[in-house]
């Protein structure tokens, strides 16, 4: 079984993500073929680009059901930005239906001057004490991720809000239901704090 | 009801010049000045924890080249933080490859555009998050801000403003706002040209030029900078400009910007 499988399915920046992977000393795969993502003992789902844009992407590689097959097995999985977007039911961004994996919707933010959309650059991330993805967190004053975005996440089910960030407006900016984790933010763009993250996330 | 919640901080980001893959340092866009490997200037500006880093080969499109696409890769693997690339982009598939080795932002020049449209062709693929404009202003003999060409394009035909605001329509998600004359003289950014732009334009402002002292940040950040960048104060030490990397601690950019 492969360890960690990064999923390409054309959309965003997959160099990245391995780059850090590889630092922190846990090889992970950058996979397109729904027989090796099958095999994947963790999955991480990227994303850079428009909602609809990436189901399609997903659902012509035959990847929509193998992920959510892998999910169902108890797999842990974990969506990065747009990535995190498609674990939702919706997205206001498009038509077609996202994974449905962490019940919820996603919405077009709406901000008051002067706060520009995209929501681009490091904001701070408070996140809920017993979520595994912030474990060790609490050695830093405050956790500081870096974001680039124009639509969040609404869960359905508070429970399932891992963190919340302030952007014009409070939004999860971490989500999490059973071993589905998504974040907003990039950790493979977050220094230290990202590090930490997608440890945490390799040793589940 | 005022609920007041940290917002963002403005960006600081250091830009680095490349020349021949060596890193160099030029002063209103000429005299430049070589400091050394890019590679270890990188590493060193990510344990530094920068926000965010801009590389900007400023050969390649002169010279007819394509970016080199190796050394980008070397350096986007030590990048912890978001990284920009600029110079030499030519088309679509360019900026796809740039993404797939690990750059967050392309940065592309108006120097090198005889239109938008690779500006627009690029964002509709990857989105206008990851498309920076970059453009060069200087003052004219009537002291109006123009579009500065130093390759063999023309200017475009409209005012800067005019310009920038086609440049957002059509899928500019960042404007990088050089100030040719103010670039390398460390004597602070050009406000009124920070303040035009960014009230023009509906996307974040990057400016860059002239940054001296740590001061200079925050009032570029007054004047509407979303984000500042900055090259000199960056590499270069002391009065005699020394070269020694360096970039203020997360608590100093905290209190001065936050």
């Amino acid at each position: 079984m492969t360890s960690i499988v990064i999923i390409d399915y054309g959309m965003g920046n997959l160099g990245s993500i391995q780059n850090m992977l590889k630092k922190i000393g846990q090889p992970a795969v950058i996979a397109s073929e729904p027989t090796v993502v099958s095999q994947a003992a963790k999955l991480i789902l990227p994303g850079v680009g428009a909602f609809d844009h990436a189901m399609a992407n997903l659902a012509q590689r035959g990847l929509t059901e193998v992920i959510q097959q892998r999910v169902a097995k108890g797999r842990p999985l974990l969506g990065i930005c747009l990535g995190m977007q498609l674990l939702a039911h919706r997205s206001d961004e498009g038509t077609l239906p996202g994974l449905g994996l962490v019940p919820g919707q996603v919405v077009k933010f709406s901000v008051p001057a002067p706060l520009k959309i995209p929501h681009m650059g490091w904001n701070v991330v408070q996140y809920q004490a017993n979520s595994p993805l912030f474990r060790g967190f609490a050695n830093w004053d405050e956790a500081r991720f870096y974001f680039v975005h124009s639509y969040y996440y609404q869960c359905h089910d508070p429970g399932h809000v891992a963190a919340t960030t302030w952007y014009g407006t409070h939004f999860a900016s971490a989500v999490q239901n059973g071993l589905v984790f998504g974040t907003q933010f990039h950790p493979e763009k977050s220094h230290k704090f990202g590090l930490l993250l997608l440890r945490n996330f390799a040793q589940l | 009801m005022l609920n007041y919640k940290p917002v963002l901080k403005t960006r600081v980001i250091p830009v680095l010049l490349l020349r021949n893959g060596g890193l160099v340092k030029t002063v209103k866009f000429d005299r430049a000045n070589y400091l050394g490997d890019p590679l270890n200037a990188v590493k060193i500006f990510n344990d530094k924890e920068v926000d965010e880093l801009v590389v900007l080969d400023i050969d390649a499109s002169k010279r007819g080249h394509r970016p080199n696409f190796e050394l980008v890769k070397q350096l986007a693997s030590e990048c912890f933080m978001p990284l920009g690339y600029g110079g030499g982009i030519k088309s679509v598939e360019d900026i796809g490859r740039l993404f797939t080795i690990g750059v967050e932002k392309v940065v592309i020049n108006s120097a090198g555009l005889c239109n938008l449209d690779l500006v627009a062709n690029a964002a509709q693929v990857f989105g206008n998050q990851s498309i920076v404009l970059s453009v060069d202003v200087k003052k004219n003999l009537w002291g109006n801000f123009t579009v500065y060409s130093h390759a063999k394009v023309p200017p475009p035909p409209v005012g800067l403003l005019t310009f920038l605001q086609q440049a957002s329509q059509a899928g500019a998600g960042e404007i990088l706002l050089n100030a040719v004359d103010r670039d390398g003289t460390m004597t602070g950014y050009d406000l009124t040209l920070i303040q035009q732009v960014a009230q023009a334009v509906p996307v974040p402002v990057v400016a860059c030029g002239g940054a001296g002292q740590l001061a200079h940040l925050r009032q570029a950040a007054d004047a509407g900078a979303s984000g500042v960048a900055a090259g000199s104060l960056f590499v270069y030490h002391g009065p005699h400009r020394a070269v020694l990397i360096n970039y203020p601690a997360p608590s100093v950019l905290q209190s001065l910007l936050g």
